[in-house]
């Protein structure tokens, strides 16, 4: 998929290029006011940029080159929006069939599919004016892909929501992206929902792309750190391995292995952990005299300052010579303990925050 | 009630009927228009079409019938065209009414496409709805309440419009002798039994059709 839009309003100018996957989910995360929606509503065709161009799965919906652009109607994408958008002159089914109807979804492919994915088959009848946030916004995801879309456009779909409502909704997202065969650009300003959702990450400031890789990658680079202020760290994929009885969970990964307390995960599922480069210590040694469980041996990779003075960032790579992680130390300790690159350490993770 | 009393009241209903659907055919499309456009001509335009609102009637009047004169541009067009000039007419009594009750039912409409928002237009059009769709099946139940008030305060404002149809249509029987008139003509003749009919009604009326029109609006309430 291939995007580029360059928009000048007073005060603000949007200029990007983009080339983002043809499959899963890509978040653009960036402060408010960088130009997220913006770069949305530009793949919506709600705005219209006077050079763009936009290219999904092989078609062209926007070429002014060539004086082609596609209004919003004749793009086969869906659309959730930040708040409620559903009709409130029509039932729940209603504003399915709305969608349905006109995408030429007759038959209602999908449909009874749909209904068990969202669990919105009680809802059917009852007015939108009566959901809650988190039951309006799993019929507007509905409605956009019961029109069978190419491209599924999210933005902020669960800013509105309090976090009781966000945690209610998140696991029908997770799903989403098991089941989905389509493209989905999420907009948001969660680390943690991004972290949680997507598998490529682009970041937006000030209208400009910084960055854009796969979700791991982005996440483990040291010149960004600035973006994710206080939640930089790495992210890394585990699959649980055991329960073990004294009630720790064993995860391994390619990298080495973690312990996070808690029963409750199957054995064999996979779980996505943000390791926070605050919650990593290193040591020169292996200590068997400490409390903390998970140490990971570990080389230095390299070195910067991240703008807190006296604090240094650290990058690390695990034994099985991919997996990378972010420490923050003192530049007192650092000094202490010669770090350089090419010296190995030991990693100790204080603590693990498991987002899937 | 007399007999002329009775065609003066068939007479309004039908001039008001008449003039309240050519108002919403024609008002429905400049309120669409005043509440989507960034023109610069919304201004002026917004300001002539409220101008009958402030307007003493008796102004509008003699501006038409200056219009609809030998001398004026519909009168000469109508000349032309070999069709009856307006002033007198009933016909020339609905042109007048369209435009002195055109605020009535072009703002509550305005204001009712404005309170949509741009948003459900947009899921709309996400949702494969081409503009004209969305505008039927989206825009036009949304302002449903709008839509509702405008009818009313049209018909109502024309059943009580007075000084333009003293100008345009003068007080010929069952051609432009209206309510408002007839009442006038009945004081003039101090036949006060007859005007405390018409009168009485009139305000039973007006009454009647208010309190129906706040009632609903209680109703449709959308919002959350």
């Amino acid at each position: 998929m291939q995007g580029r839009f360059r928009i000048g309003h007073p005060g603000f100018t949007l200029d990007v290029d983009l080339s983002m996957p043809e499959k899963g989910i890509t978040a653009l995360f960036g402060p408010s006011g960088s130009g997220k929606t913006t770069i949305l509503r530009c793949m919506a065709g709600l705005e219209r940029s006077p050079e763009g161009f936009l290219s999904v799965a092989d078609e062209i919906w926007q070429d002014e080159k060539r004086g082609i652009f596609l209004p919003t109607h004749k793009r086969p994408l869906g659309l959730v929006f930040q708040e409620t958008s559903l009709f409130p002159h029509l039932s729940v089914l209603g504003n399915l069939r709305y969608g349905m109807k006109r995408a030429g979804n007759a038959k209602r492919e999908g449909f009874e599919a749909m209904l068990d994915l969202l669990d919105i088959r009680p809802l059917l009848k009852r007015s939108p004016g009566n959901l809650s946030g988190g039951e309006r916004q799993r019929i507007a995801i509905a409605r956009a892909l019961l029109t069978r879309p190419r491209l599924l456009l999210m933005d902020e779909p669960l800013a509105a929501l309090d976090m009781k409502r966000k945690l209610e909704i998140l696991p029908y997202l997770e799903k989403l992206h098991d089941e989905l065969s389509i493209p989905v650009i999420y907009v948001s300003h969660s680390l943690d929902e991004v972290i949680r959702l997507s598998d490529h990450l682009v970041l937006i400031e000030n209208g400009r792309i910084t960055a854009n890789g796969p979700l791991m990658d982005i996440l483990s680079r040291l010149d960004l750190s600035a973006s994710f202020a206080g939640e930089t760290g790495a992210v890394v994929e585990t699959t649980v391995a055991a329960r073990e009885a004294d009630g720790l969970t064993r995860l391994e990964f390619p990298g080495g292995k973690l312990y996070i307390a808690g029963d409750a995960y199957t054995p064999g599922s996979r779980l996505r952990c943000h390791i926070h480069a605050n919650d990593i210590s290193l040591a020169l040694s292996a200590h068997t005299d400490t409390s903390i469980l998970n140490t990971l041996p570990a080389t230095i990779i390299a070195i910067a300052s991240t703008g807190t003075p006296g604090h240094v960032l650290v990058q690390l790579r695990l034994m099985d010579g991919e997996t990378l992680l972010l420490a923050r130390i003192t530049e007192r300790s650092r000094l202490a303990l010669s770090i350089t690159p090419g010296l190995t350490v030991i990693a100790q993770v204080k603590s693990v925050a498991i987002l899937r | 009630m007399d007999s002329s009393s009775l065609t003066a009241i068939w007479l309004t209903c039908k001039l008001a009927t008449l003039t309240t659907l050519l108002l919403l055919l024609i008002g429905t499309p400049i309120a669409w228009w005043l509440a989507n456009t960034r023109s610069r001509l919304k201004g002026p335009v917004g300001a002539l079409v409220t101008l009958p609102l402030v307007l003493p009637p008796t102004v509008l009047g003699f501006y038409l019938l200056v219009a609809f004169g030998p001398h004026g541009f519909i009168g000469q067009t109508m000349d032309t065209l070999n069709l009856q000039r307006l002033p007198f007419t009933f016909a020339g009594l609905v042109v007048a009414s369209v435009l002195y009750s055109l605020p009535f039912v072009v703002q509550p409409i305005q204001n009712a496409f404005e309170s949509i928002g741009k948003r459900p237009l947009e899921a709309a059009a996400s949702l494969r709805a081409s503009p004209l769709d969305a505008f039927f099946s989206v825009a036009l139940p949304l302002a449903r309440p709008g839509f509702l008030t405008a009818t009313v305060l049209g018909f109502a404002h024309t059943v009580g419009e007075f000084g333009v149809v003293l100008m345009i249509g003068g007080n010929i029987p069952g051609k432009t002798q209206v309510l408002s008139v007839k009442i006038y003509d009945y004081v003039e003749n101090t036949n006060y039994t007859q005007a405390h009919w018409l009168a009485g009604g009139m305000v039973l009326f007006s009454f009647i059709v208010l309190l129906l029109l706040y009632s609903s609006r209680k109703r449709t309430n959308w919002s959350w």
